[in-house]
C-alpha cells in the first residue's frame, strides 16, 4: 500500500485482525472512517460511552505538517470533556492579540481577552499532529479503562454498498482484501473523502482563485511577540497578504497569498520561500524552513450530513477557507453533537429520527462558518477592482478612525454557533435572561466553587438550578436530567449571574450534553422540564 | 450641535459590506463609481446636517 504522506508519529501499525479471516463479513456497531482529529474524536466520545467503535485509517499514524494550528476556547472545552485539554494547554501557544498592518504601517491592534472566567483561553496555537497525538494517548487510556475503542492502521476502505440497515465495506490491507460490515458508518475522511466520493454525494460551493503558501519555520532566537500579525499589501512584497504566528516548539507559521495563476514545484522550491521568507524577515534572520505547502481553497459542503446509516463530519462534510479557525474546530463541534444523539438512539432511548436533528444543526453551523469564510476571503482576496478600492479605504481609514475597524475582516474567529430556532429547543421563558445563555447556545464558562462551570456539567443532560429550588434529578423516558444547584454566592466575581441570570432573581437551565442550553425557566416546573427533555432526545409529538 | 460618528455604529458590519460589494457584482468601472455617487447622494441627504456632511468630506479627502 502506498503512503500518501509521511508520518509525524507511528501511533497503530498494521496488525492482522482476526475478522480478516471471518468467513462471513463481522458486523460492527459503529465504524468510522478516517483517524484525523475528527474521526479520533468521534472514537474517544463513543468510546467512553462505552459504545464499540472502530477506526478504520489509512496509515499507521498520524500525518506530518502543522496544518489546523488555531484552537479555540469549544475545542478546548470538549477536549476537556473528553480528558485531554490539559496537554493541549501545556502545550500550546496562548495569545490574545492580533496585529494588522497595511504596507509599512500598522492600522490597529485587537485583544481577544475580553471576559474573565473562563478555564480556557480564547485560543491556542498547537500543530495539528500534537492535537491528533493527545487525542490518541487519551483513546489509549480509556482503552485501559475499558472503553471498547479499536484502530486498524493501513486498512483503506476501497468500496461501500449500503443496505437497508447497514453497509458492507471492502477494505484493502496490506495482507489483502476482507470485508466488514457497520450498522453505522461515520466518515471523518477529510475534504477529499473517498467515502463521499464512493456513495456519489455531491460537495457544492465556491471556489476561490488564489493561492496561499504556507512556511513553517523555526527561529529560536526570534524577538517577535506572541501576536497574530496580519499584513495587508505588505511593504516586503512576498505576498498580497502575509501572516505571521506563532506555534510551540520556536516555530512560526507564514502564509504567503502568492495569486492563482501560480507553478508550485517552482514556488515550493526552498530557494524561493527562502526569497520571500528573506524580503520579510531582513538577510540576516537566521531560521530553518521546517515545512511548507501550497494551498487553494473551497467554502462548501454537503447537502446533508446524513444518508440512512451513514453520516458525515469535519471537513468530509463542509469545507472553509483557513481564515478565521473553522475547519478543526468546526469539526469537533460536529462530533460533540453527535456523539451523545448517537449514543442515545444505540441505546435505544431515542429514535433514528435525532439524528436529523445532527444534520440540522451541524448545517447551520457550516452554513455560518461558510458565510464567515468567505466574507473574509472577499476581504483578503478581493475579487474585482471595485472590491479592492473599497477594501483599502477601509484599510486607510481604520488607521485614524475606529468605525472602520469593524469592516476589516482577516478573520472573523471560530465562535461555537447558536442552534437559534432548532427543532430540539424548547422554551425559552426566563425573563431578563441573558442573550448569551438563550436556547441554542453553548453553555459559557463560569468559575464556580472549587472549579469552574462546565467541568461541572460533564457530559450528561443536567438540570441546572440557580437560586431555585428543585428534586436531585429529573426523569422521563428513562432518561435522567441531574441536578446541579448553584447560588449567586458560588461566584463571588458576579460572572455567573452575569451570564446565567442577567436581571432574573433565578433560574433553571435544561443543558443537553454537548453542553448547548436546551430550555430555560425562572422556576422549576416538573412537567415543562419532562417536556423540554424529551423534545431535546427529538421525542416530541410533532 | 452635530457630530460625525466615527466609532463603531454599524448594526451588522461584516453584512453590510457584503451587500456592499455584492451589488457592484457585475457592474463596469463606470457603472460602479455612478452606484457609488448615487449612494453617497441618498446617505447624504439622510444626514442632512452641514456641519456633520462637512466633517465627512474632510476626514474622506484625508483619511490620515
Amino acid at each position: 500500500m502506498q503512503e500518501r504522506y509521511p508520518l509525524a508519529f507511528k501511533l497503530y501499525p498494521y496488525q492482522r485482525s482476526v475478522d480478516q479471516d471471518a468467513i462471513t463479513p463481522a458486523r460492527h456497531k459503529v465504524i468510522i472512517v478516517g483517524g484525523g482529529p475528527v474521526g479520533l474524536a468521534c472514537a474517544l466520545d463513543l468510546g467512553r460511552q462505552g459504545i464499540a467503535v472502530l477506526v478504520l485509517d489509512d496509515h499507521e499514524g498520524i500525518g506530518q505538517g502543522s496544518r489546523a494550528i488555531c484552537f479555540s476556547k469549544r475545542t478546548l472545552e470538549i477536549a476537556d470533556r473528553y480528558g485531554c485539554a490539559r496537554p493541549m494547554l501545556e502545550k500550546g501557544v496562548v495569545w490574545n492579540v492580533g496585529k494588522v498592518f497595511q504596507g509599512d504601517h500598522q492600522v490597529f491592534s485587537f485583544n481577544l481577552l475580553a471576559e474573565s472566567g473562563h478555564k480556557y483561553p480564547a485560543f491556542i496555537n498547537l500543530q495539528q499532529p500534537y492535537f491528533e497525538k493527545y487525542l490518541f494517548d487519551q483513546i489509549v487510556k480509556e482503552q485501559a479503562k475499558g472503553a471498547p475503542i479499536e484502530i486498524r492502521g493501513k486498512n483503506r476502505l476501497d468500496a461501500v454498498e449500503v443496505k437497508a440497515d447497514h453497509t458492507v465495506l471492502s477494505i484493502t490491507t496490506p495482507d489483502g482484501p476482507y470485508e466488514l460490515e457497520a450498522n453505522w458508518l461515520i466518515g471523518c475522511d477529510g475534504a477529499g473523502s473517498p467515502l463521499r466520493g464512493m456513495l456519489g454525494l455531491g460537495f457544492e460551493g465556491r471556489e476561490f482563485q488564489d493561492s496561499f503558501l504556507i512556511a513553517d519555520i523555526k527561529m529560536p532566537a526570534s524577538t517577535f511577540p506572541t501576536e497574530r500579525w496580519f499584513w495587508f499589501e505588505p511593504w516586503f512584497k512576498s505576498g498580497a497578504s502575509t501572516l505571521l504566528h506563532k506555534q510551540p516548539d520556536d516555530i512560526w507559521r507564514v502564509d504567503f497569498q502568492i495569486g492563482w495563476d501560480v507553478d508550485r514545484t517552482e514556488e515550493l522550491k526552498e530557494e524561493n520561500i527562502r526569497k520571500r521568507l528573506d524580503a520579510m524577515l531582513g538577510p540576516e534572520a537566521d531560521y530553518e524552513l521546517v515545512w511548507s505547502s501550497i494551498y487553494t481553497f473551497q467554502c462548501r459542503r454537503m447537502k446533508d450530513f446524513r444518508t440512512g446509516r451513514v453520516i458525515f463530519a469535519g471537513d468530509a462534510a463542509h469545507q472553509v477557507s483557513p481564515f478565521g479557525a473553522r475547519g478543526a474546530n468546526s469539526g469537533v463541534q460536529d462530533v460533540d453533537n453527535l456523539g451523545w444523539k448517537l449514543g442515545l438512539v444505540l441505546r435505544g432511548q431515542a429514535p433514528e429520527s435525532l439524528l436529523d436533528t445532527y444534520n440540522e444543526e451541524r448545517i447551520h453551523g457550516a452554513d455560518e462558518n461558510i458565510l464567515n469564510s468567505s466574507r473574509a476571503t472577499d476581504f483578503i482576496s478581493p475579487k474585482s477592482k471595485i472590491s479592492h478600492i473599497f477594501r483599502n479605504a477601509v484599510l486607510e481609514l481604520a488607521a485614524h478612525h475606529p468605525f472602520a475597524r469593524a469592516l476589516v475582516n482577516s478573520g472573523r474567529l471560530s465562535l461555537p454557533c447558536v442552534y437559534d430556532g432548532l427543532s430540539l429547543n424548547g422554551t425559552d421563558a426566563l425573563e431578563g435572561g441573558p442573550a448569551c445563555a438563550r436556547v441554542g447556545s453553548a453553555c459559557a464558562d463560569a468559575p464556580v466553587a472549587g472549579g469552574y462551570l462546565l467541568e461541572s456539567l460533564g457530559g450528561d443532560f443536567v438540570m441546572l438550578t440557580i437560586n431555585a429550588g428543585a428534586p436531585e434529578n429529573v426523569e422521563a423516558d428513562g432518561i435522567v436530567a441531574r441536578r446541579l444547584a448553584l447560588k449567586t454566592a458560588d461566584d463571588p466575581s458576579g460572572a455567573l449571574a452575569a451570564r446565567y441570570l442577567g436581571t432574573a432573581q433565578s433560574a433553571v437551565y435544561l443543558i443537553r450534553p454537548d453542553q448547548h442550553i436546551a430550555a430555560r425557566w425562572d422556576q422549576f416546573d416538573a412537567a415543562a422540564l419532562r417536556a423540554a427533555l424529551l423534545k431535546a432526545c427529538g421525542k416530541a409529538k410533532k | 450641535m452635530s457630530q460625525l460618528i466615527t466609532t463603531p455604529h454599524f448594526a451588522s458590519p461584516d453584512e453590510f459590506y457584503a451587500s456592499l460589494i455584492a451589488v457592484h457584482e457585475g457592474l463596469t468601472e463606470v457603472e460602479s463609481a455612478a452606484f457609488n455617487a448615487r449612494l453617497l447622494l441618498v446617505l447624504a441627504n439622510h444626514i442632512g446636517n452641514a456641519e456633520v456632511l462637512g466633517e465627512a468630506l474632510k476626514i474622506a479627502a484625508s483619511p490620515r
